[in-house]
């Protein structure tokens, strides 16, 4: 930034050549990715309360459908009246949960603050390739945080047709409340996120291509780096198309287009709609969403490859492996949308075509999971809560990811299609695992952000609790589902034949709660940390990576004199020297990358 | 149950307050190392710990299919066998995947458990094993594959024969009707812009196929006859699902949509199964006990039901409607009794 551009520079800050930041431009404008690296985390996170809140209270009402609690008529208003929740709420609250904890929690606040903060740091730049682009990037999702919450201070209630939107539930206010303003403000909330998710994944994919340090080719590059990279690539994809048929609703919805709408009678009235198709909406939508999928899961698992392979002082195995997997996954995840689709009344000969490709994403899927148990295996485990959450994850992805067999087969889904199986598997596969790369990832990088420790015990309460709640939640969850037990219903009393689950409900509840309370000792931790938390020296983990060789406190442009030069891949943990006596560094089992290559070891086949 | 659960949460309550406990103690600052890094004796501990977990986790698995597999609703149409089977083989390969492994992750956290003094195997690369789990895979999903496309293909693809039975499920919010053809066999010509009045459906009234159409608010179907459903919505998206006949398919505005099965078990059949006797003996044990039903809610009998299984509104969670299999004298009998078009019509 230059000095001419800043009127309010004062006498010191013409020293040298460069000033002091004020206030605005060090915490708000600010276009140093470390910060906006934490503008994003902070501002997901408290995104990530308010959903999981929303979660609560649905676990509530479903626990106890016939009973009124107070908590409604305090945080719902006239939604809540006496106590009773209303039902268009329960479809609201569904809604505005699936849409914040995907787009807001789990795509901008963990891809947005890992690649942020990381990109830069382990390819060895100073900063983005645009620093500007970035900024903007954030205060786009800043804003857009702002319209979807708002979203629920609106008349008729905030968008309630499913975080799918499907139409033409969502396209006519008639059908429910929910689909008028509320809805509007949806899709105005979401063009803005994706134009902010755009202008973020060029420029990751920009700086990752061109910003690499001398030495760092890309097969040197950490897996965190790839995965960033990759995902950035899907979102380029295939956000736009969630643009485009977002931008299509908005034209039924307000200019009497017929994109998606035809022959509807509603509350006593022929709509003049005539032709579209609710289905071509849906292709339109799942081209984005399933890709979504991987957008959220694969920097939880870049994050994942990092910590473990640091963890267990062993290099992650099967290096080129691993990006083969991404690539593939990648490549698949823009193939598959149609197995959200198989009872949609789409040619039962696509739903083979989807399932053909569905099923062969467990192989990548498959040799990423083993892969991780192997770097396990015969090493020195480290057992800090990144590594806790980090071992965790592999554990519910492998879970979650098991009944995707069930799901991606068309005759299987037919039956289980939208029914709570569908819910404990993509929150397992997909929710608990990407959570859990995100706190893998604050408790790893906690000290390069804020430059210091968050309490380890503290970590650990909220790990095993964690650990414990989300399994308790979500395992039992699959067996209702096989019962038929439909989701996005406000209660099931309707049905005697589900009187017997009612059981299960509770207990899947009781686990959420206490899943949730937990997440109070994180909280706690983290704001508590980043005043008085320990001072973190600069290597904390002994890792092998670039950003650690950064000092602690953050300077602008992220090594003070020149840019570390690259020799070696990130993995070079516990290696040995050519006598096998010692490490190639004696005494030290880690070789950072940016160490060249000794005389005494035998190099790595690149 | 009741009583396990308040087991459970007590338990997990004790836990939590036992870990808050320990962690006021250690966050004293006692101790010389407060680093924040994980130190041998932390290694030590969270090893342990993830065998305890290792114990949770094959517990409550070992409890949910204990306890709630039974929940598995009985198919009652002559593809769910062929599915359950297809489901019960995917299962119980995806269990056994998941036992082995669960229990190496788990395992190898614990056993591998830094200690110090202790090195770790610099392994980088094993092209062999790699090739191993990326083949095995290859071949079982493969088998999966052939075997779930030839269920698929064979449920899907409904061959229209002269002993089809033709009907019409129309949704709308939020109730369900059936459309029976009537004699001719075939259904009249219908569009959402004849609805008016009683002509609830839309049809045309001009079509003479129309004409003896019969329109009801319950399903019945004949046992062992092929049904072919035919799908219309008069608003937004439903879901008509089947759970008992394994079937399923959305309900669109603007087209139609359809699926076949063919009903193997009468209501009356179904409703003497032991599954069922003992299902429903339990059901109207809690609703005796539930103090929110009137009187002549509890006690429940079993029927079939649809329901409906996408977002569609507020009142989404009851939209249901009965469905009765029964002989196909019993069927013709109640079809004989029912009102044609024609005569709703002229009634009005």
């Amino acid at each position: 930034m230059s000095v001419a551009a800043q009127p309010l520079a004062n006498d010191h800050a013409h020293e040298e050549g460069h000033h002091e930041p004020t206030f605005i431009e060090k915490y708000i404008f600010s276009t140093d990715h470390k910060m906006i690296a934490k503008q994003y985390l902070i501002s997901g996170l408290i995104m990530g309360f308010i959903g999981i809140a929303m979660s609560m209270l649905m676990r509530l009402q479903l626990a106890w459908p016939n009973e009124s609690f107070w908590i409604y008529e305090v945080l719902l208003g006239k939604f809540g009246k006496d106590g009773v929740m209303d039902p268009s709420i329960y479809l609201a609250l569904s809604t505005i949960h699936g849409t914040i904890m995907i787009f807001y929690v789990l795509t901008a606040g963990l891809s947005g603050t890992f690649s942020n903060l990381l990109i830069p740091l382990q390819i060895g730049a100073r900063d983005m390739a645009s620093g500007f682009m970035n900024m903007l990037s954030f205060w786009l999702f800043f804003i857009s945080c702002i319209v979807i919450v708002s979203s629920f201070f609106v008349e008729a209630g905030p968008a309630s047709s499913g975080w799918t939107v499907y139409p033409p539930l969502s396209a006519l206010p008639q059908a429910i409340g929910g689909s008028g303003l509320g809805m509007t403000l949806w899709l105005v909330a979401i063009t803005i996120f994706v134009a902010s998710s755009l202008l973020g994944s060029l420029n990751y994919i920009v700086t990752v291509l061109n910003l690499r340090t001398q030495g760092m080719t890309m097969t040197r590059l950490p897996l965190t780096i790839w995965a960033f990279f990759v995902t950035a690539i899907i979102g380029v994809v295939s956000f736009p198309v969630l643009l485009a048929a977002g931008l299509l609703l908005l034209m039924d919805r307000s200019f009497g287009t017929s994109f998606f709408l035809s022959d509807i009678y509603i509350q006593g009235e022929v709509l003049s709609y005539q032709g579209g198709s609710p289905v071509l909406y849906e292709h339109l939508f799942w081209f984005l969403g399933h890709p979504e999928v991987y957008i959220v899961l694969l920097p939880a698992l870049g994050i994942t490859s990092e910590i473990i392979a640091t963890n267990s002082r062993k290099p992650i195995f099967g290096y080129r492996a691993m990006i083969a997997s991404i690539l593939a996954i990648a490549f698949l995840s823009t193939v598959v949308w149609g197995h959200h689709m198989f009872v949609s009344g789409m040619n039962p000969f696509l739903g083979s075509v989807f399932t053909f490709t569905t099923l062969l994403i467990a192989i990548p899927s498959g040799v990423k999971a083993f892969n991780y148990i192997t770097t396990l295996w015969k090493g020195n485990l480290q057992l800090n809560p990144g590594m806790l959450f980090s071992i965790g994850l592999v554990s519910t992805f492998v879970t979650g990811g098991l009944t995707g067999i069930i799901l991606g087969d068309s005759t299987l889904d037919i039956n289980v299609h939208d029914t709570y199986f569908v819910i404990a598997h993509f929150h397992l596969v997909m929710g608990i695992s990407a959570l859990y790369g995100l706190f893998a990832g604050i408790y790893h990088w906690f000290p390069k952000m804020f430059g210091r420790m968050m309490n380890k015990n503290l970590g650990y309460v909220h790990f095993w609790i964690t650990a414990i709640g989300a399994y308790g939640i979500f395992f039992p969850m699959h067996f209702i589902g096989m019962a038929g037990l439909p989701r996005r219903y406000y209660k099931f009393t309707e049905f005697p034949y589900f009187d017997d689950l009612a059981d299960t409900n509770i207990l899947i509840s009781v686990f959420a709660f206490i899943t949730a309370a937990a997440q109070l000792f994180f909280v706690y931790n983290f704001i508590h940390s980043i005043f008085y938390g320990k001072k973190a020296e600069q290597n904390p983990w002994k890792s092998n990576t670039l950003e650690w060789t950064t000092p602690v406190k953050h300077i602008h442009g992220n090594w003070p004199g020149e840019i570390p030069k690259v020799y070696r891949w990130s993995y070079d943990y516990s290696k040995m020297n050519k006598e096998d006596t010692d490490y190639i560094i004696a005494g030290q089992d880690f070789v950072p990358q940016n160490v060249p290559i000794q005389d005494n070891e035998e190099e790595m086949n690149e | 149950m009741t009583a396990l659960l308040i087991i459970i949460v007590a338990a997990l309550l004790g836990i939590t307050i036992w870990q808050i406990s320990k962690i006021f103690k250690l966050s004293q600052p006692i101790e010389s190392d407060d680093s924040q890094i994980a130190n041998n004796e932390d290694n030590q501990k969270q090893g342990k710990l993830f065998l305890v977990f290792t114990v949770f986790l094959y517990g409550l698995m070992i409890y949910s299919f204990w306890s709630l597999s039974r929940f598995y609703a009985p198919g009652a149409s002559s593809h769910a066998e062929d599915y359950d089977q297809l489901f019960f083989i995917s299962l119980g390969l995806i269990m056994f995947v998941q036992v082995i492994i669960q229990f190496l992750i788990h395992w190898f956290a614990y056993k591998y458990r830094g200690k110090k003094g202790q090195k770790a195997l610099f392994y980088a690369d094993n092209d062999k094993l790699e090739f191993i789990w990326t083949i095995i895979p290859v071949i079982t999903l493969a088998a999966l594959i052939i075997y779930g496309l030839f269920s698929w293909s064979e449920i899907m693809n409904v061959e229209e024969t002269d002993d089809t039975l033709v009907v019409e499920i129309y949704a709308y919010q939020f109730d369900w009707r059936a459309r029976y053809s009537g004699a001719d066999g075939t259904l009249g010509e219908a569009n959402v812009r004849f609805i008016e009045g009683v002509n609830q459906l839309g049809l045309n009234e001009s079509d003479p196929y129309a004409q003896d159409d019969i329109i009801t608010s319950e399903l019945h179907l004949p046992v062992d006859r092929p049904v072919l459903f035919k799908f219309r919505s008069q608003d937004v998206l439903h879901s008509a699902y089947f759970p008992f006949f394994r079937s399923q398919m959305n309900v669109v505005p603007g087209m139609t949509t359809q699926f076949g099965f063919t009903p193997t078990t009468t209501s009356k059949e179904i409703r003497n199964s032991d599954y069922m006797v003992e299902k429903v003996r339990n059901i109207n044990e809690i609703r005796k006990n539930n103090d929110n039903l009137d009187e002549d809610e509890k006690s429940y009998e079993f029927e079939y039901y649809l329901l409906c299984n996408k977002i569609c509104g507020s009142n989404h969670y009851n939209m249901q409607m009965k469905i009765v299999v029964e002989t196909e004298e019993e069927y013709q009998k109640w079809i004989s009794e029912q009102q044609t078009f024609k005569e709703l019509t002229a009634q009005n």
